[in-house]
């Protein structure tokens, strides 16, 4: 249901992943995943080295987070995001390429896991993975199936449907061995005997390569996807390959017996898992129409946003807006020298006219958008009742399920901001909601 | 005829029946509803802005005549008086305040707190808060869309072009509390209002520490203390990197307002002490030109900068970076605006 499709401009998709020289200097946000911040265990001043925990997760809705580079502890203190609000970030100067003993940095496959699920899900916790598609849902809290509930099928992201973005494009086509050990190392996690990958059809060098590959593992199977955006929204997946629908919120993805995990992400299981090694970098694509040349860089997390734009021959001068993420879904920044944090799976560079935005007319109730709306949500209507600050009807009209995925705004032929009021008017309800909740709990 | 004789007569039954039946329904289902509410509602100024905390001033009265102690309510649209007389009819104690008037507390003027990006999305400071920190090096000034503004039953506040901030019009104001209500940056304040609209305040919230302010504004306050020192009574704090002047200890002797450095402290409707000359021109004009407009003072920069202003800006604020090297590298009108863009938050993290 819904959905569009927007030009794809995937401009990097035949690049090789690109290691990119080790910054000087990172700078490492303990708020970067959804959930409670981490907390720091190091403080100014500390050696570190690379792949050692420097904060810890803060409960079960957490995340680890470790050194990337090996070095000296400069600050732990509040500097500004991509979005230039302050938060707590640590800063790390460089000093050699020190790694902690324990983490196998060797390039062979390891196929065989011995470990129990619950093991396996505690070495994925103590490797601080989240979920690298952008939504940075801690990997081992998607893991833990709640009790009475049972997972029946894995479904590994592959859609990548945000255009520009190849990141997991490429790591599906050059790490595509480790990925399938990786899924069963998943599948393995919460008792499922079949996991599905979900690719959209304009990779159909990833879905021969993986086809061929996972025909050595069983019940793992490949399905192509016909090209929509949001496809790669989790519950669009679990829709599109399993024709289940998941129930509005609070219900979850578990409630239809399905657990999505992104490519990016099952990479990195199989690394935490095999390799013990943490995740201290990831793939990003640096991309958009003026960049000299596009790039997949592997990159250490806390990169500053600037050397990447550096490795993509520089910021071309008609740039209007540089975007953390896709066009889609991504935030544009006003700090460049904002680090990458493991959700980054892209920066987009929007030039001249693209980075500007069309003046809004007036609604003229044709119903575009509700058209778009892959979750069935009416976008016009909650973004009036937000301006009209009408947080019940808003609520009643089932704001919190919106997944900001921008068909609506994208489709607009009066080009009104849509999303951007119904984000305001989601972050409120929420708030509300918890609000509710909090007083509610006390008395029970 | 017969049949129009006997036509007026069934109506006329009929009409007599329905009334007899509505007058015991209406015995029935009476509403009993104490008198006074709609005396009350009388007094009240019958401007149904929420400023009382109700939502309209029908349910300020209901509530005026049904609780026993009404000293925690207040109209601060009819200001005292109003709640006296409403007191004196009830026959309980009324509650006292003394008159408050709004306070834009940010000095980032257009000149002084150059513009690090532009902003396209919705035309609001709800909107614009909840995507980034704002169009210039400071996360804590004015975002200028005028939340503020629209909020405002009164007419009261209202986004000066020249500044690009907001001004409250201290006769109009009621201290409904509206638009501190409707501010995301918490910038808008609830102060003692003086007599002539005077008033002494720090027009900065900002907490940075003071090399990042001086970066992203030269109307900050930086947080050095000295007015905390130089206040005879004990009325400023500086808690933050942030000088607060207690409006209830301040008895605007305006010592401070010349100690301070980046001039966040800001005066109106008086003249500044004679002791520093370069204070000594913008006091008088706000009292001559516009006496009505309570917060306008600042004439220095109000004729410079209109013309400097990008339009579309205004018109159609855009949200879009301007990242370094395309602010380096162009040479258009803008350059100003973007050339600015590209430190202030660029230096921050060295």
């Amino acid at each position: 249901m819904g959905g569009v499709h927007p030009s794809e401009n995937k401009l990097s998709r035949a690049k090789a992943i690109e290691a990119l020289p080790l910054p000087e200097v990172v700078q490492i946000p303990l708020a970067q995943h959804i959930g409670a911040p981490a907390t720091a265990v190091v403080a100014k001043g500390d050696k570190v080295l690379t792949g050692q925990l420097i904060a810890e997760a803060t409960g079960f809705m957490s995340a680890n987070i470790h050194a990337p580079i090996s070095g000296t502890v400069q600050s732990v203190d509040l500097q500004p995001n991509g979005q230039g609000v302050r938060q707590m970030m640590i800063t790390i100067k460089r000093e050699g390429d020190e790694w902690v003993e324990t983490i196998d940095r060797s390039t062979e496959l390891v196929k065989e896991c011995t470990l129990a699920p619950q093991e396996i899900i505690a070495k994925i916790k103590a490797a601080g993975i989240v979920g690298m598609g952008g939504a940075t849902f801690p990997t081992q809290v998607k893991l833990s199936v709640p009790p009475g509930k049972k997972a029946e099928c894995l479904i590994i992201n592959g859609v990548e449907c945000e255009p520009y973005l190849t990141s997991d494009h490429r790591t599906m086509l050059e790490h595509g061995e480790e990925l399938l050990v990786g899924v069963t190392i998943l599948m393995k996690a919460i008792g499922v005997r079949k996991a599905y990958i979900g690719i959209e059809n304009n990779k159909p060098d990833a879905i021969a390569h993986l086809r061929s590959l996972a025909a050595a593992y069983a019940g793992v199977e490949v399905v192509p996807l016909k090209v929509r955006y949001p496809q790669g929204g989790e519950k669009q997946l679990i829709a599109a390959v399993t024709g289940r629908q998941v129930p509005p919120p609070p219900a979850l993805p578990i409630d239809v017996g399905a657990v999505v995990c992104n490519a990016s992400t099952t990479y990195a299981v199989y690394r935490a898992v095999q390799k013990n090694m943490p995740l201290i970098e990831r793939v990003v694509t640096i991309t958009g129409k003026g960049l000299k040349e596009p790039k997949n860089l592997l990159t250490r997390m806390g990169t500053p946003i600037t050397t990447l734009l550096e490795a993509a021959g520089g910021l071309p001068e008609d740039a209007g807006k540089v975007i953390n993420g896709g066009p889609m879904m991504g935030r544009a920044m006003v700090n460049l020298a904002s680090p990458v944090t493991k959700g980054c799976s892209g920066v987009t560079v929007m030039s001249g006219r693209d980075a500007e935005r069309k003046t809004a007319g007036q609604c003229m109730k044709c119903a575009k958008c509700v058209e778009a709306c892959p979750m069935g949500l009416e976008p016009y209507y909650l973004s009036k009742m937000t301006q009209k600050k009408n947080w019940d009807e808003i609520e009643a009209q089932m704001i919190t399920s919106c997944i900001e995925c921008g068909c609506c705004q994208s489709t607009c032929p009066a080009y009104l901001p849509l999303l951007d009021w119904i984000r305001l008017g989601k972050q409120t309800t929420m708030g509300i909601i918890r609000a509710r909740m909090a007083a509610a709990a006390p008395k029970k | 005829m017969e049949v129009l004789l006997y036509t007026i007569l069934t109506l006329c039954v009929l009409g007599v029946l329905a009334a007899i039946v509505l007058y015991f329904v209406a015995q029935k289902f009476r509403v009993e509803e104490d008198p006074r509410i709609d005396c009350v509602e009388k007094m009240l100024p019958g401007a149904n802005c929420g400023g009382c905390g109700f939502a309209g001033c029908r349910g300020m009265a209901e509530a005026l005549v049904k609780r026993d102690d009404i000293s925690a309510l207040f109209c601060p649209v009819g200001g005292g008086d109003t709640m006296k007389a409403v007191a004196a009819y009830l026959g309980k104690a009324a509650a006292e305040k003394e008159p408050q008037v709004a306070t834009v507390r940010c000095g980032g003027t257009c000149d002084k707190r150059p513009r690090t990006n532009r902003y396209d999305g919705a035309s609001s400071c709800a909107v614009s808060a909840s995507l980034y920190a704002g169009d210039t090096g400071c996360s804590f000034g004015c975002l200028g869309h005028g939340d503020c503004v629209k909020v405002c039953a009164f007419d009261a506040i209202r986004i000066n072009p020249a500044t690009g901030l907001p001004e409250v019009d201290a006769d109009k104001c009621t201290a409904c509390g509206a638009c501190v209500k409707a501010c995301p940056k918490k910038i808008i304040e609830l102060r003692k209002k003086w007599p002539k609209n005077r008033a002494v305040y720090v027009s900065c919230v900002s907490h940075d520490k003071g090399a990042v302010v001086m970066k992203a504004c030269k109307a900050g306050c930086i947080g050095c203390g000295k007015c905390e020192k130089v206040c005879p009574f004990g009325a400023i704090t500086v808690e933050g990197n942030l000088a607060y002047i207690d409006p209830q200890k301040c008895k605007l002797c305006r010592k401070c307002v010349n100690e301070c450095p980046t001039g966040a402290i800001r005066l109106v409707g008086m003249e500044p002490l004679p002791k520093a000359p370069k204070a000594a021109a913008p006091a008088a004009a706000p009292k001559a030109a516009a006496p009505k407009a309570a917060a306008t003072e600042g004439p220095k920069l109000v004729p410079l900068k209109a013309s400097a202003l990008d339009p579309l800006r205004l018109l159609n604020p855009l949200k879009t970076v301007l990242p370094a090297k395309a602010a380096a590298a162009e040479d258009r009108p803008l350059v100003p605006l973007k050339e600015a863009a590209v430190h202030p938050l660029r230096q921050l993290k060295h």
